[in-house]
């Protein structure tokens, strides 16, 4: 039987099981060695690995990005911490001009093993500039992976994948996820990045989702087995590049999808998705659609914020209605673009 | 620094000029820098034949900070360049013919054709990369530094005076200061950020942004290419012996425009003939001949050599295969 962990503590015993490993790894942050982390993940990690791979940094996103990057190239496996993702703006030159495009643009000469680790997500009342899950940002860039685990054993071993990974990742926590508790995995077990799964088995609809909003689909999922709904529900686990054929073949099951996204609608993986499937799974396709969370930015207030993501109870009423309505009608979509 | 122009003098370099080369080093250092000019002036004809595409950022008369700096560097260490990059990739040894042929987006370039004049990499030649964004060098090296320190390599990020006003600056200068990494920081201070002159745009002088953050910091003069050399070997024996970054402001200028779209508009009258006067390689060969004791023809064969290399790399290019379209996603992730 495999422990039960706590998702941040998975996410410290993948650092440390390969800052173990391979001596090559090197981790480094903002507040990440002596305080271990503002959400408190990477705490004691210094103490044993040492100062010289696990240290603190000054509040210097480009410094930190650029130092993952140069290092990199020069024989090290970085992994940084950027402490929210709404900073990863700043990092964006040495993640998408440096560390991306050098394997392609130096013909092979080296690739850039490095991992950017950042906490995502709505729903802790950090207001506009603390909560976004900007994914989006980082979704066009050739060269880089995205990874967005659920669930804490998945985190270990996507992350341990991240690591071990030759080109760069980007490995997004979701602030909600931190506290919860399943099972560790076995410990050794590394991931295949760009692999979804399905969670929950089901016939009459896809829900696809990553992060928290798998959580909240397979809770809808629960809900809607009161309406006689079975929902299948898929965890993407990596949005760059998406599991082409894990969906295609829930589409060809199911024949009605829905891609649930906490992030804005306008431009966003979630479209990804639905373009993919329109392409190359059109005669599968019943009624596919998307939800996502409005074109504006994430309030502060509370009842305000929980308007604005969406939840279980949102995603059952929209499968709901569209599984009600006729065949092939156009639906409005649960959450209009902001005019 | 005697004969500064005048709106380099508030700068006040602090180094002296006259270090001493030996003749062999000297004709060496000349050589490297000729070279560096003739392949800056055949890749201008180039261009303007329309050979060369989209655009060039050319080194001419700034050859001796990069020979001079490079010319003290070790197999360990490692190199992070600019845009105007060519003359960064020759002082470190990078093959003329890979280069050019890049730059004519050739297969045999020496990143096949993929990078183009503003982001060539040669790793096996110690250049981790010539970046396009400004500023972008200056964290490539610190990152590097931070590796390098484990096996006492020194990196060396060269840089522009506009670089100095940009965030990359000032996060990395901090962060490989109190992380005492071995980096050396090469500010060429070539008068103009693009078409701006630098005192217009910079607040204080660059140097003291160093010495704020107690980084040794010095101005010296960047068209000698024996004071260059003298002070980077200094700088990188202190890096390397783990005294954390060090800083050169090399006092210099571009004899041509910023890039080939640049008319040059913007420089004060008699400017460029009164840095004429200082020629890195006029002075280096004045150097050579009457310093040194070279004789004028082993100088003269050493010219006749280059010219006939430049000129061969440049037949060799010309008639170089272009990678076909069909291998458009190799090297894709």
């Amino acid at each position: 039987m495999t422990e039960v962990i706590e998702f941040r503590d998975a996410i410290r015993d993948a650092l440390d099981e390969e800052l173990a490993r391979d001596e090559r790894v090197v981790f480094f942050g903002e507040d990440v060695a002596e305080a271990g982390g503002v959400f408190a993940v990477t705490g004691g990690l210094r103490e044993k690995h040492g100062p010289e791979r696990v240290f603190d940094t000054p509040i210097s996103e480009l410094a930190i990005t650029g130092a993952a990057f140069g290092s990199a190239v020069c024989g090290l496996r970085p992994v940084i911490e950027i402490m929210f993702g709404d900073f990863l703006g700043l990092s964006m030159d040495s993640i998408v001009n440096q560390a991306a495009k050098f394997f392609y643009i130096s013909a092979e000469q080296a690739s850039v093993p490095l991992v950017v680790r950042s906490a995502v997500g709505a729903g802790g009342r950090f207001g506009a500039i603390h909560s976004q899950l900007p994914a989006n940002w980082f979704i066009n860039v050739p060269g880089l992976k995205i990874v967005a685990p659920s669930f804490p054993g998945d985190a270990k071993a996507l992350l341990k994948a991240s690591i071990r990974d030759e080109n760069p990742v980007l490995f997004l926590e979701h602030k909600r996820l931190y506290a919860m508790k399943g099972p560790g995995g076995e410990g050794k077990e590394v991931a295949e990045l760009g692999r979804a799964r399905v969670v929950r088995a089901g016939t009459d609809v896809t829900l696809v989702s990553a992060m928290k909003g798998t959580h909240d689909c397979l809770a809808a999922a629960e809900r809607l087995t009161g309406a006689g709904i079975d929902a299948e529900v898929i965890d993407l686990r990596t949005l760059r590049p998406l599991d082409a054929d894990a969906l295609l073949s829930s589409l060809a099951r199911t024949h009605r999808l829905v891609v649930v996204e906490e992030g804005p609608l306008t431009g966003g993986w979630a479209g990804e998705v639905v373009a993919l499937l329109a392409e190359h799974g059109l005669h599968d396709i019943d009624d596919i659609w998307r939800l996502a969370t409005p074109d504006h930015p994430i309030p502060y207030s509370p009842p305000l914020e929980d308007a604005f993501l969406p939840g279980p109870e949102a995603i059952a009423a929209s499968v709901t209605e569209r599984l009600g309505s006729t065949n092939g009608a156009v639906g409005e979509p649960m959450y209009s673009p902001a005019s | 620094m005697t004969g500064a122009p005048a709106n380099h003098a508030a700068t006040d370099p602090v180094s002296e000029p006259g270090a001493e080369l030996d003749r062999d080093e000297a004709l060496a250092l000349y050589r490297r820098m000729l070279l560096i000019r003739r392949f800056e002036d055949t890749v201008q004809s180039l261009f303007l034949r329309g050979e060369i595409h989209g655009t060039t950022h050319l080194y001419s008369g700034q050859e001796a900070v990069a020979v001079g700096v490079c010319s003290v560097l070790e197999a360990n260490d490692r190199v992070a360049g600019t845009y105007r990059g060519h003359g960064h990739a020759l002082a470190l040894g990078v093959e003329p013919q890979g280069l050019l042929d890049e730059l004519l987006g050739r297969e045999t370039g020496v990143c096949r054709g993929r990078a183009g004049s503003m982001n060539v990499v040669d790793l096996k030649h110690r250049l981790i990369g010539c970046f396009g964004i400004v500023g972008g060098s200056i964290a490539a090296a610190t990152g590097a530094a931070l590796a390098l320190k484990r096996r006492d390599g020194v990196a060396v990020a060269f840089f522009g005076d506009g670089a100095t006003n940009h965030g990359y600056f000032h996060e990395c200068l901090n962060f490989a200061k109190v992380l005492a990494l071995p980096v050396l920081y090469v500010c060429e201070n070539n008068l103009y950020g693009e078409f701006t002159p630098w005192e217009d745009v910079t607040a204080g002088q660059i140097r003291e942004r160093a010495q704020t953050l107690q980084i040794p910091a010095a101005t010296i003069d960047g068209n000698d290419v024996a004071v260059v050399r003298r002070a980077a070997g200094e700088a990188v024996s202190r890096a390397r012996a783990g005294g954390g970054p060090e800083f050169i402001e090399a006092l210099t200028y571009r004899f041509v425009g910023h890039s080939r779209s640049d008319p040059g508009k913007y420089r004060k009258p008699g400017e460029l003939e009164a840095w004429r006067e200082r020629d890195p390689l006029r002075r280096a060969r004045e150097v050579l001949v009457e310093g040194l004791g070279a004789s004028p023809d082993s100088v003269a064969q050493v010219e006749a050599d280059v010219a006939a290399e430049i000129e061969e790399v440049t037949d060799r290019a010309l008639a170089a295969p272009f990678p076909q379209p069909g291998a458009v996603r190799e090297f894709a992730p």
